[in-house]
């Protein structure tokens, strides 16, 4: 089922949680909402499912408007952050509980609708705990009782809140590869809350990236990482370093000093670039840095550097056989980078095209 | 006795001997504490009770059952439950509704609605019962009108049942505010959202998660209502046989100077106020051991 967010807009108290939101899913698609806390994640996914109702906009299902449907009626599979599992009542009464929730026209048999949930338990490999209240389950086992229990009612949509963020990692990560593969098995159109941009990144078909109530960028997880909209998705998918620079003449200049950059460009900007994307040492030229620290990261070793009198600080990665004793002055250039234009008082302007480039 | 003593009215304090706590005095000091707090209740709760009992039966078994049986006391005995079984329904429904709206939503007012419900704490039983003087009585707006149509109000039924409304308001709601709060709303959107009516919601995920509270709600809901001297008094007329409760019964017995069938009808109350405490407490031992529904 297609989902269409045409213009919605939620304020709460008059403080604007949600600006003008536009936003497609595609039918069977895996999309992930991420960005930092307060961003209007929960806001939309609520406005999707109807537990909240839009200031402005609407919202659409295929071709109906969702926006006239109560709760009920919109059939929205919602997988709360905290599980909201029913403690009074049994695992497998807890996934039964939609279908029998029914108008009775409707409702199957008992039997029927038991068969449904000890298949939806099987389905989400917990076989054998259907007598289990939810205070004797782990948190993964509990997740999977909240999906199994949204998937009962066979939703046009599936809706996840923050599925694994109250689990360790080990689990989280075998719940996401779990949740992948369950997703391509079922195709049910699927939008999910994360705090963890890796998760976001490795999980979905795409990521929507949100910020104040806005949405800032909504493409392939290689797309939103390799050429961000805008500064602020730079910063916040990756790893980058930032530095305020100008451009004149088509030559990059930080605290008025050239850096040998060359940019097709005019004016205040600020350069981003990722750690691995600098090329270090003698005669690497251009842009050149003190050493304040350095830890190793899987396979490099990435190193700490400041640059001139106000101390902005940077990253860049080094092999690891490459040591560098904290004091030394280390050269560096970025090999890619991209540019966004500084808006007033320093900040990143909204929209505007990043420009990248590239050198050899 | 000192050990059912303990555990009725401390139930949170460690059985003697288990404990190693924390806290710095003496064992001297702490017994000294225990034993004073003991001689306090054997000498203002205890001894009083025994006494209640032992006028009772100080005329034999037979004549405290003839005391129940006969025909006064029973009327008393059977208009005081027809009371509670019209007043604490009714608690449960306002109780329910007030923490449903307090707990549930956010409207302008709350903290005043809250606030409000506890009134009749703060208030005289008396007063309240001389609300409904002023509201029904002969002088009052509506009085004549509802005579004049052969309702009767004031010393009679109604007005016991709405002298006790009055007064127990503030227990199912008192209890039930803070339990909802704290469970806040996931779960009853996770029924919405599961295509649950709000009814069928309220019937099978709101009050399963609040039954042990509420019970405990009624429980002190039910003892007040049948003890309520003060308000009920006011509005009775204490017409023997007709409009006398079972406390108000007791007060009449007691001043036509016949002890012992006072104190066999006081002795049923006082039953009921040990039933209830024992109930009280199997309840909060459940109230505070985890989630509620844990245990089947
Ligand atoms: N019920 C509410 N009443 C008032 N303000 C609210 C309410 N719900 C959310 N907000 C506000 O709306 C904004 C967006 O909140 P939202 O819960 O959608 O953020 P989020 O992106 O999910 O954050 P997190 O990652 O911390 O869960 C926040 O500023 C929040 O304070
Ligand atoms: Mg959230």
């Amino acid at each position: 089922m297609e989902v269409r967010i045409e213009a919605v807009a939620k304020d709460f108290d008059r403080h604007p949680a949600l600006h003008e939101i536009d936003l497609a899913i595609a039918s069977g698609e895996l999309a992930a909402l991420v960005g930092p806390s307060g961003s209007g994640k929960t806001t939309l996914l609520r406005l999707i499912a109807g537990l909240e109702t839009p200031g402005r906009g609407r919202i659409l299902f295929g071709e109906e408007d969702a926006s006239r449907l109560s709760v009920q009626a919109r059939r929205v599979g919602f997988v709360f952050q905290h599980y909201a599992l029913f403690r009074h009542m049994t695992v497998l009464e807890n996934v039964g509980f939609g279908l029998s929730a029914r108008p009775r026209a409707l409702r199957p048999a008992r039997a029927e609708i038991d068969r449904r949930a000890r298949e939806l338990l099987e389905l989400v490999q917990l076989g054998g705990l259907e007598k289990r209240y939810p205070p004797q389950l782990s948190g993964g086992q509990r997740q999977r009782v909240a999906l199994a229990r949204a998937l009962a009612i066979e939703p046009r949509v599936l809706l996840l809140d923050e599925p694994f963020g109250a689990l360790d990692a080990q689990v989280r990560r075998d719940l996401r590869r779990w949740l992948r593969e369950l997703h391509d098995r079922t195709g049910h159109t699927t939008v999910f809350v994360t705090h963890d941009q890796e998760e976001a990144l490795e999980l979905a078909d795409r990521v929507v990236v949100m910020s104040q109530g806005r949405i800032e960028q909504a493409a392939t997880p290689d797309e939103v990482y390799d050429r961000p909209a805008t500064a602020f998705v730079h910063g916040f998918i990756g790893e980058s370093s930032r530095l305020p620079v100008r451009v004149e003449g088509g030559e990059v200049f930080l605290d008025d000093r050239p850096t040998g950059l060359r940019a097709d460009w005019e004016g205040p900007a600020e350069l981003f670039f990722r750690p691995h994307q600098a090329l270090v040492g003698d005669g690497a030229g251009g842009l050149a840095g003190m050493v304040t620290g350095g830890r190793r990261i899987a396979g490099v070793r990435r190193v700490e550097l400041e640059l001139g009198a106000a101390h902005r600080r940077v990253e860049v990665d080094l092999p690891l056989a490459q040591s560098c004793a904290p004091g030394t002055l280390l050269a560096f250039r970025p090999t890619a980078f991209r540019l966004y234009p500084l808006a007033g008082e320093g900040r990143p302007a909204d929209r505007a095209p990043a420009r990248q480039l590239a050198h050899g | 006795m000192v050990d059912i003593a303990r555990t009725l009215f401390f139930p949170g304090l460690p059985a003697a001997g288990a404990s190693r706590d924390c806290t710095s005095e003496t064992p001297g000091v702490r017994a000294g504490l225990i034993a004073a707090s003991l001689l306090f209740l054997a000498l203002f709760l205890l001894a009083p009770l025994a006494a209640v009992f032992a006028q009772a039966l100080s005329a034999g078994f037979g004549a405290w059952a003839a005391a129940l049986v006969e025909p006064d006391a029973l009327s008393a005995i059977r208009l005081t439950l027809l009371v509670a079984v019209i007043a604490v329904p009714l608690n449960c429904v306002f109780g329910l509704a007030a923490a449903w709206a307090a707990a549930k939503h956010e409207f302008r007012g709350k903290a005043f609605l809250i606030s409000l419900i506890d009134l009749p704490f703060s208030v005289s039983p008396v007063i309240a019962g001389l609300i409904y003087v002023l509201l029904f009585g002969a002088g009052s707006a509506i009085g004549p009108w509802l005579s004049a149509h052969g309702v009767q109000v004031l010393f009679a039924v109604p007005g016991i049942v709405l002298a006790t409304v009055f007064v127990t308001v503030p227990f199912v709601a008192r209890e039930l505010i803070p339990l909802m709060q704290a469970q806040g709303t996931t779960e009853e959107e996770a029924a919405l959202s599961l295509g649950a009516s709000g009814w069928r919601t309220f019937l099978r995920v709101t009050l399963p998660n609040v039954k042990w509270g509420l019970l405990y709600g009624v429980l002190l809901c039910n003892a007040r209502a049948m003890g309520e001297f003060g308000a009920v008094s006011v509005v009775s007329g204490h017409i023997r046989g007709m409009t006398n409760t079972m406390p108000l019964h007791v007060e009449i017995l007691y001043n036509e100077y016949n002890f012992q069938a006072a104190f066999a009808v006081a002795s049923l109350l006082a039953l009921l106020a040990l039933v209830t405490l024992v109930l009280k407490t199997a309840l909060e031992a459940r109230l505070g051991g985890g989630a509620p529904g844990r245990v089947r």
